[in-house]
């Protein structure tokens, strides 16, 4: 018998051997017969993915022989890999740095898409309605100066509340994201304490609180954590129908994020946005605009040796404009304003 | 083995397109013992094959690249780790592994919270999950009624093949609130006064952590202990009970004596996947990294840090401190193995003769 077992085992061995040179011959042969196709391939963000998936689906399917791949592996890794040349285009929800875009092996331009927002959330006993909230109310939050709910400055905003005196629980993201770093790009802006303290980033020294991975994450500790406070995505709060508090602008208006509300930012932005798409509209000033809102952003080579992937990409880029943004609101996303939209098109023009 | 079917192996051998030299040293080694029946059919076919040598030094050349590929693959890892860390490990030297400090925005990096928090809840998950998993081995091996055996046995099995993010989504939904209203309060009413169940409770932190740790690990041990118990030979259990010993004595003397090194075994395996598991601790330790003496205080482990920051690092620097996150991780994992090594060596010095 041992022999019968052992002859068993050298043939499943032999044919293991077999099949596997097979296997590797057949997906060397598939992916170069993917090359010469018509393919391009992008990587980055995860905040736009939802969009950017039915972005490539669409074109694909009205551009026959053309395919987007995109893997959303974050905005780190977005720079990483378009700054290697390993994909052909990235994403992501910050704005590169000067040191990364130096770092990189290709020039890059930073082509705006779409527009999100991070929306402050919290579980307080007794209290439903929706909570006016200041800059300077927040930052204090997390830097842990505000430690109860029936702080004098958090009821001075919402008269007629009655708050609790419970512990506030600070809840933050674990995982490095792009929310987090438009919430603490937003802190560093209205409270210089939290600038010098803390700074922004996809992920930060939080002072106090504690984190959870992911907008979902965020979401089920501060529903289920009494007394809590949370930030998430807008698009995450309304596909959830969370409640959220209001954020007083830098106008002095209390405002409840919405689509309109964070393209009225980017608006308020568009007249001094520079020309390289870099730019910070959190905290931007008129009376209609989300402060804590942000572009996210293409990062596209300007110049490539593949004239074929090129066209492709400006062709992709033209069709955003023309039927893309249309969609973009009833994904929960903030289509480009008007002026931006021309601005990107001149842009787009210009890639060789 | 009816001759007839020898022959068909026989005959089927030289046309299998099998690598002759494996199978055919095999058969000059088994042969002897069965050849006394028809020698002639053997030998003809052994002079035929010629002597096994160049099979047998194959074989064994084969088996010394299996065994050498363990090394390299563990030098490899350590070379890789070290490799990409190399821009945190000139920036902050071995002092890198005793700063707590963790500042993605300014680049200050260091180590000892997350292996604080490492250590903090794989040690809390040990003491919760040995006693119980022991008692488990034990019952099913000599005490259960036969009925009850397989049942028991398959639960076990069935809990360490669960998803840990199914444990990490009963953590957050359960175990938290469970442990916010329920048993944190009476811990600190109890116990606060050690000093290690005091402060804010939010039912998230290293307590809940550990505890879904030691339910991980407690199937792992328990049911790698009962193999180890059920090898103890039976003459060992019946020459105690023979000497007049009573049932427990008969367990203690005969069966736990004779397996402990295996269940230091089994411990360490346990404390191995409590080291490394990432998800379900991701999800209910707080993620916050900071060094406390209390077991309601969030905390981070080495794991779950490189998990959730990994992705949107974008500095090198961050990246790199990261990775050496990772070469932590490694390190601890290899300082306590080196310690349970020397446990097993501490507890088998005076290991009877022939124990398990």
């Amino acid at each position: 018998m041992e022999r019968v077992s052992l002859r068993i085992a050298a043939a499943v061995l032999l044919a293991f051997c077999v099949t596997g040179c097979k296997q590797s011959a057949n997906t060397s042969a598939t992916s170069e017969a993917q090359n010469s196709a018509q393919n391009l391939n992008g990587a980055g963000a995860t905040f736009p993915y939802p969009i950017y998936s039915r972005w490539f689906s669409e074109f694909a399917s009205a551009h026959p022989g053309v395919h987007i791949n995109y893997q959303s592996i974050g905005s780190g890794g977005g720079i990483r890999q378009v700054s290697e040349q390993t994909v052909d285009f990235g994403a992501s929800d910050g704005p590169m740095t000067d040191q990364q875009l130096a770092a990189s092996k290709v020039p890059l331009m930073h082509i705006p898409s779409v527009l999100g927002a991070v929306v402050p959330v919290y579980n307080i006993p007794g209290v439903t309605g929706s909570l006016n909230l200041a800059p300077d109310v927040i930052a204090d939050i997390y830097l842990g100066k505000i430690t109860k709910w029936n702080d004098p400055r958090l009821a001075k905003d919402n008269p007629g509340v009655k708050f609790p005196s419970t512990a506030i629980l600070p809840v933050y993201r674990s995982d490095g994201s792009g929310t987090t770093y438009i919430f603490t790009d937003f802190l560093s802006k209205v409270s210089p304490e939290w600038a010098t303290k803390v700074g922004k980033s996809t992920s930060v020294k939080w002072p106090v609180g504690i984190g959870q991975k992911g907008n979902e994450g965020v979401a089920g500790m501060v529903r289920q954590s009494p007394s809590s406070f949370g930030y998430v995505e807008l698009i995450y709060a309304l596909q959830n129908k969370m409640t959220y508090g209001a954020v007083r602008n830098a106008s002095g208006k209390f405002v409840l994020a919405s689509t309109d509300g964070v393209t009225a930012a980017a608006a308020a932005a568009a007249s001094s946005m520079p020309a390289d798409y870099r730019v910070s509209i959190t905290n931007a000033s008129g009376d209609a605009s989300y402060p804590i809102s942000s572009f996210t952003w293409f990062l596209i080579p300007t110049h490539s040796s593949d004239a074929a992937k090129t066209a492709t990409l400006k062709e992709f880029l033209t069709w955003m404009l023309d039927h893309g943004e249309s969609e973009a609101s009833s994904m929960g996303y903030a289509p480009l304003p008007a002026q931006v939209q021309s601005m990107v098109r001149q842009s787009i023009a210009n890639l060789h | 083995m009816p001759p007839s079917r020898m022959t068909t192996e026989r005959e089927s051998g030289p046309s299998m397109p099998v690598e002759p030299s494996l199978s055919s040293s095999v058969f000059a080694a088994a042969d002897p013992s069965s050849g006394g029946a028809t020698p002639s059919l053997i030998r003809t076919y052994l002079s035929k094959r010629g002597s096994g040598r160049v099979a047998d030094n194959s074989f064994a050349a084969l088996m010394l690249i299996c065994a050498c590929s363990i090394f390299a693959i563990v030098t490899f890892i350590f070379w890789i780790l070290t490799v990409r860390s190399h821009l945190s490990l000139v920036q902050f030297g071995w002092k890198f592994f005793s700063r707590s400090a963790w500042d993605p925005v300014s680049g200050d990096f260091g180590a000892l919270p997350f292996i604080y928090g490492t250590l903090a809840t794989s040690l809390p998950a040990l003491l919760i999950a040995v006693p119980p998993a022991l008692g488990v081995a034990v019952f099913v091996t000599e005490l259960c009624p036969k009925p009850l055996r397989a049942p028991i046995s398959f639960l076990t099995e069935l809990l360490a093949a669960i998803p840990s993010v199914v444990y990490g989504l009963w953590g957050v939904f359960v175990l938290v609130p469970l442990i916010r209203d329920v048993v944190g309060p009476f811990l600190s009413k109890t116990l606060g006064w050690t000093g290690f169940f005091s402060g804010p409770n939010f039912g998230v932190g290293l307590l809940t952590a550990g505890i879904i740790l030691a339910i991980m690990i407690l199937p792992i041990i328990s049911s790698l202990t009962r193999d180890i118990m059920l090898a103890v030979p039976n003459s060992q259990r019946e020459g105690v009970l023979a000497l007049g010993a009573t049932r427990w004595e008969m367990i203690r003397v005969g069966v736990l004596r004779n397996s402990r090194i295996g269940i230091v075994g089994a411990v360490m395996l346990g404390l191995g996947r409590a080291l490394g598991e990432t998800m379900a601790v991701t999800m209910v330790i707080g993620n916050h990294p900071n060094i406390s003496k209390s077991l309601f205080a969030p905390a981070n482990t080495l794991a779950s840090v490189i998990a959730g920051e990994f992705t949107e690092a974008t500095g090198d620097l961050y990246l790199s401190a990261l990775i050496e996150i990772g070469l932590a991780l490694f390190l601890v994992t290899i300082v306590v193995n080196a310690i349970a090594r020397l446990l097993v060596w501490a507890v088998t010095r005076g290991a009877p003769v022939g124990a398990a």
